[in-house]
């Protein structure tokens, strides 16, 4: 069997540290708000807007609208495409640092 | 090698993210050394005023309305000390997470504050029906193993260190069983010397080394 190429796993759309902070968060929390994700990353209202829609694009995170008295409360949660697609990239990443190490 | 330091610093990212998102981790030592001082000072009046009460008992007999004082005072009493320690608990936090700057209500402390409510109320409601009948014996242990379950089911939303804090405080109250009339001890041990003891630790171990890095 050919070696694998340890890259191989990495996922271009979690090149981004938005995106990448984004399923981090999700990954170990059911359920975030919008707010509460803006808060964490420390980033603007359309910058996360922006990475969320390529997220959900990809069908990494599920989006779920809702409202808080009249406010929407828009949260988001990861889905299992999501889910799997971040634990092949954190495998790649640390095949990289172990294979260079 | 630029490489290799792009992925450390990636996956230092993830776990941080991880972490700060799902434990509210502004928690302060200090607040439960603070807890601990308020605990052991009303224990402290609590075992004077007992104890006033029963040199008073020898001399005059049992008179109802003296008794009833002494209720009256020791619920004064353990709703100040709560309150004392509600709020320098609060301070401290706040500050912690100040100089963090993180903030101090958001999901994490919310999921911390329900799951320790949980035990915390139904512990609360148990001892307020068994006052109803009069049963007084179990409440220092009910308090103890209570709290402990609390802590247990809230350091799942916090720093991991709370829960050991949780197992030592409802084996504590479990013992207390077998010792019924030394309550008031094994509360002051539990909720003055443990607090202060494992607030000191939580101190050492997370904030003593942030303190000086912000003085460097």
């Amino acid at each position: 069997m050919a070696i694998k190429n340890p890259i191989a796993g990495l996922n271009k759309i979690f090149d981004n540290r938005v995106r990448l902070g984004v399923m981090s968060i999700l990954v170990v929390n059911d359920e975030i708000s919008f707010n509460d994700l803006k808060q964490m990353l420390e980033v603007t209202d359309g910058n996360l807007a922006t990475h969320l829609l390529t997220l959900e694009d990809e069908k990494f995170i599920k989006v779920h609208k809702g409202f808080i008295g009249r406010k929407t409360n828009t949260t988001y949660s990861v889905t299992k495409t999501g889910e799997k697609a971040f634990g092949d990239h954190i495998s790649a990443l640390e095949k990289m640092i172990n294979g260079i190490k | 090698m630029s490489e290799h330091n792009q992925s450390l610093e990636a996956i230092q990212d993830i776990r941080r993210m991880m972490k700060r998102s799902s434990r509210f981790i502004s928690l302060s030592g200090l607040s439960g050394i603070a807890a601990g001082f308020w605990a052991l000072l009303g224990s402290f009046f609590a075992y004077n005023w007992i104890y006033e009460y029963y040199q008073g008992y020898k001399v005059s007999g049992y008179t109802g309305s003296s008794f009833q004082l002494l209720k009256y005072n020791l619920l004064a009493l353990a709703i100040i000390v709560l309150i004392a320690a509600l709020v320098s608990a609060y301070y401290f936090t706040w500050l912690k997470a100040k100089r963090n700057n993180m903030p101090l209500w958001d999901h994490t402390s919310k999921n911390l504050l329900i799951n320790m409510l949980i035990p915390l109320i139904a512990g609360g409601l148990l001892i307020l029906a068994m006052f109803r009948y009069d049963e007084w014996r179990f409440v220092a242990p009910i308090s103890l193993i209570f709290y402990g379950l609390s802590l247990v089911n809230g350091s799942k939303y916090t720093l991991d260190d709370i829960r050991y804090l949780g197992f030592l405080q409802i084996l504590l109250g479990l013992i207390n069983t077998q010792f019924i009339g030394y309550g008031l001890y094994f509360w002051a041990f539990g909720f003055g010397v443990l607090h202060i003891i494992y607030g000191f630790i939580m101190w050492w171990k997370y904030e003593r080394g942030n303190r000086q890095k912000s003085f460097a």
